[in-house]
């Protein structure tokens, strides 16, 4: 089976093919850079997504947080229910972390500004 | 006040022209910020994907935009927030206001406009119906999720397939909210092919290419809204209507820079981008007032916005210290297929790397780029498309080189 994608990794958007039997891969081609086929293999066998959220603040407003590392595609959606009930405090700068090993997934969230400007 | 040089807009590109310039000597500078704090747009764009080319890593906007804040508070460049600019003049007179100051104006050796742009809203679109609450532009939309922490809405029609359209159906989303349709009226997205992938395939939100909004529905709210496929000539086909129940429509249908400033200057804008004419220092006409980043032409990532900013101060910084050469006039011309380019002219032997947009998707063409019958330039292209800016360089031997007073740039086949 041939499986095409199209690369997420950066905005240049390649499209590639991917030969699959079960879920082996024989081969892959389109690709354009060494991230493309890492992509590539990864998309095929379990699919890796950087959450990007905002979390609530302490005493109100929310902060754009992120996941400091791919996590599981089929996660997303709990990864938002657990950011959602986090709380950030007042004081927390760029980076700081605000859920640790998020539902194990080896990631954690992190601040990605200064809560006060 | 007097200052060398004064830069309107704290976003991206004002922030990294800021630098520039300061980084080439010049040291009486200020940024006027409306906003209550640096960064611009990239504040609310909280999605990754920045970054890549500058910083060689994959940033959030905040992110992007704390990276240029730290690089103009290291060296103390000062700025002005919650300051709204009214006023400039050929002269290069800026009249300003904050609650602070209240009125004042600044006489200024250079000025760099990097104002960004806005989204055209839907007063632009001529869409039947009433104007109930729930229609927003996408950008809004974002604003209120990501920086207030408000939902507009729960069930999601989105018109326009643009960028941040894409990322504001993955957003609302996540979100809790159902994103019933993308409907895009051209037969092909705006947006880059990764968000096509990430922000709908991801979440299996239907991209209904060559289709529109030809009616919102709803009095007080909306309730939902008529799409239709259009045809060739982009007109909507009446036996194609139906009907999608919603509560809101964002729209996500194009950015125009914001050039009112630029115009009360009586600064002469391209009518294809909606910006000003610029020189390859991104100098407008009017000797000493600069334009970098989205206020001159929509780029598609901030990593070339404050490339171009750069230029902008670094050519600021040269006019300040007089160091400003003028040895060539070419007016760059386009076949149609190019639609615009930036710069549109060239003034000084350098090399210059010309930026553009082309009208369509074109497969197996050839960018030409030719002084009178000669050829300078001829790259092979296995695909372009409006969606994706497209770049040339021309050297300074060819610049020196060309015979004529003009550079036509076309696509063939």
């Amino acid at each position: 089976m041939i499986r095409e994608l199209t690369c997420i990794v950066c905005p240049k958007g390649c499209q590639l093919k991917v030969e699959l039997e079960g879920k082996n891969i024989l081969s892959v081609s389109g690709y354009t850079c060494k991230r493309g086929l890492a992509y590539a293999e990864t998309e095929c066998t379990a699919p890796m997504r950087t959450l990007t959220t905002t979390a609530p603040v302490e005493g109100g407003g929310v902060v754009p947080v992120k996941t400091d590392k791919p996590v599981p595609k089929e996660l997303l959606f709990k990864c938002m229910e657990v950011v959602n009930s986090a709380c950030v405090a007042k004081d927390a700068k760029l980076g700081d972390v605000v859920v640790e090993n998020i539902l194990d997934t080896g990631a954690n969230i992190v601040t990605t500004r200064n809560v006060q400007l | 006040m007097k200052a060398d040089l004064v830069i309107i807009g704290g976003g991206p590109a004002g922030m990294s022209a800021a630098v520039a310039a300061y980084d080439a000597g010049i040291r009486d500078i200020i940024i006027l910020e409306r906003d209550k704090s640096l960064g611009g747009i990239l504040r609310q764009c909280i999605h990754n994907g920045f970054g890549l080319h500058r910083f060689k890593e994959e940033l959030t906007g905040p992110e992007y935009a704390y990276r240029y804040e730290l690089q103009v508070r290291e060296r103390n460049i000062p700025f002005k927030l919650n300051t709204m600019v009214l006023d400039i003049t050929p002269s290069k007179v800026v009249t300003a206001m904050n609650s602070e100051d209240g009125l004042f104006t600044i006489e200024a050796k250079a000025i760099i406009l990097a104002m960004g742009c806005r989204e055209r809203p839907k007063g632009a679109l001529n869409i039947c119906g009433r104007r109930p609450a729930g229609i927003f532009t996408a950008g809004t939309a974002q604003k209120f999720v990501n920086m207030n922490g408000y939902m507009p809405g729960k069930k999601v029609v989105i018109l326009g397939s643009g960028d941040i359209g894409l990322i504001m159906a993955r957003r609302m989303t996540l979100e809790g909210a159902e994103v019933k349709a993308v409907c895009e009226l051209m037969p092909y997205s705006g947006g880059l092919a990764r968000n096509i992938e990430q922000c709908l395939n991801d979440f299996s939100i239907p991209l209904m290419l060559s289709h529109t909004v030809v009616e919102i529905h709803g009095k007080e709210r909306v309730t939902g809204v008529t799409i239709a496929k259009v045809d060739e000539r982009r007109k909507p086909i009446p036996k194609t209507k139906q009907y999608i129940e919603c509560d809101t429509l964002l729209l996500s249908v194009g950015l125009l820079p914001e050039n009112e400033l630029t115009k009360s200057a009586n600064i002469i804008l391209d009518r294809i981008t909606g910006g000003a004419v610029v020189d390859q220092n991104r100098q407008t006409e009017i000797e000493g007032i600069f334009a970098c980043g989205n206020v001159l032409h929509v780029h598609d990532l901030v990593d070339y916005v404050s490339e171009e900013a750069e230029i902008a101060g670094k050519a600021a910084a040269a006019f300040i210290n007089g160091k400003h050469a003028n040895d060539k006039s070419l007016k760059l011309v386009t076949d149609g297929k190019v639609r615009y380019t930036v710069p549109q002219c060239i003034t000084a032997c350098a090399d210059v790397t010309v930026y553009f947009r082309v009208a369509d998707v074109y497969r197996d063409v050839r960018i030409v780029v030719r002084d009178g019958d000669k050829v300078l330039v001829n790259k092979k292209k296995q695909k372009v498309a409006p969606g994706e800016m497209e770049t040339v360089t021309l050297t300074k031997e060819m610049i020196e080189g060309v015979s004529t007073d003009t550079l036509s740039f076309s696509i063939e086949a």
